[in-house]
């Protein structure tokens, strides 16, 4: 199709930045500015490749485009890239977000700022090479890789339970994926091939699938991260410097509910029917549990943790529902939340860089001095709650709609959790915003400099535009949920068909 | 024309004769002209070498004998005989700091190692259980010495006779197995053993119990590790990572050669010993790493561990299973010697260090060496796209095919425990405040880092000429 590997270019464009920052050398002030200033316009131009794919990208028809397959590891392994209207969304989502974290860490991060900004590189290429991966062995390369660079932003640039927090991280996700290496060469010794779309057929023994579903989930459960095993992400986010937060909530765990959306549904139907009640009620718990414990945070980054995993219930409860609306609400929700979460990080790492301090104590008032700020926030707080008119909305509302038709009793459950996230939110939104300005350090308080407002500018732009007109990103999506639901209940009903067959109806 | 002596066709074993009459040569050149001659010396072995290498490349591809089907050579062997080659010539390189001191300029260094490297060319080769013995022999007798070479150092020489008598105790395991074996089946080549054993007799069994116990002992396997933590600690650190490198490459090579060749009709019974092994060895590789101090001691248990997923593979039994083997022992030498040679620059003006404690903050000091060192600890805990991934996915590729399940989830879940401790390494260089710098890293040092390290690094870019190397030497065994 493309005359040039436009996905390889738009995958490997930031590891290219990374190895041209590292060669940097010469004086020290020079370097650092000199990295800022390359890792901004690398990020930039990747950004521009990916909304020339977006252009390219035609959004009726289900198969993989943009398509490049080259030989790599002996025989059946191939180096395989794609996009559908599923993973598009996240590869723009991960291009969008980098340059606006180049920029929030302009000014914070003064301390190994080329290793800095070196690591971040190295992400973003991992990142979207996740998403555009089509074998599975390349995508456990590339979800795995991410580890050791975000294992270093945390580690280097962290807060004082820095090392705690990235061990737990690294060494939490590695357990859930080695496990899904494990289903990976299962797959690869009965289908003989690590082909995602070949294996997206679902034609696996039954057997096989429920140990590979409970493998994979095992992985994408820990990423997501889905109650119970959720408890790395307070830490990991509390710690991380702000752009590292942000990266975790805005796409790394986009992951999980990717994966569930590429390998679990399809690979696995008939798995994934027998344990959706599972997933449904471990999504259940999780909204309505992280809500309460988000309510009596007194960080405000961990409280925004945990309303993470509260909106990522919402996600696995989509899409295990299986349905139009289910799916595509949870694609919708995993784009919403990437923006305003992101954004939210970006709001705390704003008075952060002011205060030195995330405590929810410490702030009141900040209306009087940083209107602009209050405002900002606002937009995303009430995004977050789930307002209708902001994104959030749309992605929470159609999951719930297409849940509630498959089980009535998860969606009025889920739908009692959206009060707790109202309460947290606002309660946070009241505490740190309004009042009076008591505390004396806040006397002083700037607002929301130039280089905070262009970061902001898009953030707020996206999350109203898709909360009013949310058609670009359903529409990318439709052809693709459809088909990927097509082959699922057609699997489903292939299935009953045998097993009705067998028991001599 | 009547041939007087019918002499065997000595070609299939040139590059062994080439090492060991260079080695005669080198031990002349270095006692007619003492210690002076030690660089020389160390660089001519590297030549031979590099040219027993050659030579061995440039061989046929078939499977030649020789010595009346005793010695054989194909593609298994030569695979795994290039990579003990490269590991011993890379050693001597690595030596070449340690041999130019004034007080340890032993030319007997490199001649040891090259006679130690002959055993193991002949052990990769062995096809009959005296050729197996032989070989053991002559690597482990050299080795012996080696672990003393620092004769004046108390800790050299215990690590040295530690050795030497465990060393003893286990040939003698060893040849009582073999003495069962051929009692039992009446031969003492691998094919003949292979045909007398097709049904399997509990003397054979109790004979490959003791085989298997000298074999553990070599490649340092649970439970005949015991050695390992205190000899590597002990040796003089180039010592150190010989014993690390070839060694293991010619341990492992044996083990899977007489298991495949030899005892393919009771399969089953060494299948759950191998089994066992493995999964001992990765447990205490990785729970006994965690609580070392000493850098030494720790790529010690990190060795233990990394032989109980190699042999993995060997669990499986499968062409599959030795192709894991062979991809992870040639990945494994690599992120050895890689390690090793930043354990080497790890010296301040007053000497070397090994607390690894002492790496302390290395990103700032020695941003290029620090770098390096975590690829390496990354890769050595399995995390991709370092190569070191690529290792472990094809021993639990091969296992899972195999049916080996729990063995598959067991190793896989102790990856993660093992990940612990090289993580803490990582996160000493690059979150601790920096410590006392070190001096500056040695120009061969630096080349064996750069290119161990780039091919870590770069493997995953293009794997496929090392990993159908791999498989094509795996099928010649079968």
């Amino acid at each position: 199709m493309a005359s040039w590997p436009i996905l390889s270019v738009t995958t490997f464009l930031p590891l290219v930045g990374a190895l041209f920052i590292m060669l940097m050398g010469g004086e020290d002030a020079a370097v650092k500015r000199n990295a800022r200033w390359v890792a901004l316009w690398v990020t930039i131009i990747t950004l521009g490749v990916s909304l020339l794919l977006a252009w390219r990208f035609d959004p009726f028809t289900a198969e993989f485009q943009f398509v490049e397959k080259r030989p790599w590891l002996a025989g059946t392994i191939t180096y395989h890239m794609g996009v559908d209207g599923i993973s598009l969304p996240f590869v723009i989502l991960t291009t969008a977000l980098m340059p606006l974290c180049i920029l929030a860490s302009w000014r914070t991060i003064e301390t190994r700022v080329k290793e800095y900004m070196i690591a971040f590189l190295v992400l973003e290429t991992l990142m979207v090479g996740t998403f555009c991966a089509l074998d599975l062995v390349l995508f456990y390369l590339f979800f795995e890789g991410g580890l050791i660079p975000m294992f270093l932003i945390i580690g280097v640039w962290g807060g004082p339970r820095r090392v705690y927090a990235s061990f737990k991280f690294f060494l939490y996700t590695l357990l859930g994926s080695v496990l899904m290496l494990l289903a990976i060469a299962a797959m690869y010794g009965q289908a003989g091939t690590t082909d995602i779309p070949t294996l997206m057929r679902g034609t696996l023994p039954l057997g096989l699938q429920k140990w590979a579903w409970l493998a994979f989930f095992a992985s994408f459960a820990v990423k997501m991260p889905m109650w119970p095993v959720h408890t790395w992400l307070p830490d990991a986010h509390v710690e991380a410097p702000t752009a590292g937060s942000v990266i975790l909530a805005a796409i790394l765990l986009k992951m999980g509910g990717y994966g569930f959306l590429r390998f679990s549904l399809p690979m696995f139907p008939a798995a994934s029917a027998d344990f959706a009640p599972l997933v449904f009620t471990l999504s259940v718990v999780a909204i309505v549990y992280t809500s309460l414990v988000a309510l009596v945070q007194e960080d405000m980054k961990k409280l925004i943790a945990y309303s993470s995993v509260a909106h990522m219930g919402f996600v696995t409860m989509g899409i295990f529902a299986a349905t139009t609306q289910g799916v595509a609400g949870g694609i919708f929700q995993m784009v919403s939340h990437g923006i305003v979460s992101g954004a939210l990080f970006l709001c705390v790492g704003v008075v952060y860089d002011r205060m030195h301090t995330r405590e929810i104590a410490a702030y009141g008032g900040l209306v009087n001095r940083m209107p602009l700020y209050a405002a900002v926030f606002m937009v995303f707080t009430l995004a977050n709650v789930g307002l209708p008119g902001t994104s959030g909305f749309i992605g929470e509302f159609l999951s719930l709609i297409g849940t509630f038709k498959v089980n009535t009793s998860v969606a009025t459950f889920a739908a009692l959790g959206l009060i707790g996230s109202a309460a947290y939110a606002l309660w946070l939104y009241r505490k740190v915003i309004f009042g009076v300005i008591e505390k004396p350090s806040l006397a002083a308080i700037r607002d929301l400099g130039p280089r905070e407002m262009l970061i902001f500018a898009p953030l707020v732009i996206l999350t109203i535009l898709f909360g009013i007109y949310p058609k670009p990103v359903l529409d990318m999506s439709a052809a693709s949920v459809t088909a990927l639901l097509e082959n699922y209940h057609h699997a489903l009903g292939a299935l009953d068909g045998a097993k009705s067959a067998a028991l001599g109806f | 024309m009547t041939e007087v002596l019918d002499l065997p066709s000595l070609q299939p074993v040139l590059p062994e004769l080439i090492l060991l009459v260079g080695a005669m040569a080198l031990l002349m050149l270095g006692v007619f002209s003492g210690e002076r001659a030690t660089v020389a010396v160390s660089w001519l072995a590297i030549l031979l070498l590099v040219a027993a290498g050659v030579l061995i490349a440039l061989q046929p591809p078939e499977r030649l004998t020789a010595f009346y089907g005793s010695f054989v050579v194909d593609g298994y062997g030569r695979f795994l005989k290039i990579l003990a080659l490269a590991g011993s010539a890379v050693v001597i390189l690595m030596s070449l700091e340690f041999l130019g001191r004034p007080d340890r300029r032993r030319f007997e260094y490199p001649v040891l190692i090259l006679l130690s490297t002959t055993g193991m060319m002949m052990l990769i080769s062995a096809a009959d259980l005296i050729a197996l013995y032989l070989g053991f022999e002559l690597m482990s007798l050299a080795l012996y010495v080696i672990a003393a070479i620092d004769r004046d150092n108390v800790r050299s020489t215990e690590a040295g006779l530690k050795y030497f008598v465990l060393g003893a105790l286990s040939s003698g395991m060893l040849l009582y197995g073999c003495s069962l074996i051929y009692g039992f089946t009446g031969t003492v080549s691998f094919a003949g053993i292979a045909k007398a054993s097709a049904t399997g007799s509990i003397g054979l069994t109790f004979g490959l119990v003791f085989l298997f116990a000298g074999f553990c002992f070599k490649v340092s396997a649970v439970p005949f590790h015991m050695w390992t933590p205190d000899v590597y600690e002990g040796a003089p650190t180039p010592v150190t990572t010989f014993f690390a490198a070839a060694p293991k490459v010619a341990g492992i090579a044996i083990f899977v050669r007489a298991s495949i060749a030899a005892f393919p009709g009771i399969e089953t019974q060494w299948q759950q010993i191998v089994v066992f092994v493995s999964i001992a060895s990765m447990a205490l590789g990785a729970f006994a790493a965690i609580g070392q101090t000493n850098i030494k001691r720790l790529m010690a248990y990190s060795s233990i561990g990394h032989m109980g997923y190699a042999l993995i593979g060997l669990a499986a039994g499968t062409a599959d299973g030795v192709q894991g083997v062979l991809v992870y022992m040639a990945i494994y030498v690599a992120m050895t010697l890689g390690t090793f040679a930043c354990i080497l620059a790890m010296r301040r003006a007053d000497g070397a260090v090994e607390r690894i404690s002492d790496l302390a903050g290395l990103a700032r000091t020695k941003p290029a060496m620090a770098f390096f060192l975590a690829m390496m600890l990354f890769s050595l805990a399995g995390v991709p796209p370092l190569a070191g991934f690529f290792a472990k996915f094809y021993v639990f590729l091969a296992a899972v095919k195999a049916g080996l399940y729990t063995l598959a989830v067991l190793g896989v879940v102790i990856s993660v425990i093992g990940a612990y401790y090289y993580l803490a390494i990582v996160k000493i260089m690059y979150f601790d405040e920096p410590a006392e710098g070190f001096v500056p890293m040695r120009l061969e040092l630096k080349a064996v880092l750069a290119v161990t390290g780039l091919f870590i690094i770069l493997f995953a870019i293009y794997p496929g000429p090392l990993v159908d190397a791999a498989a094509a030497a795996a099928k010649s065994l079968f």
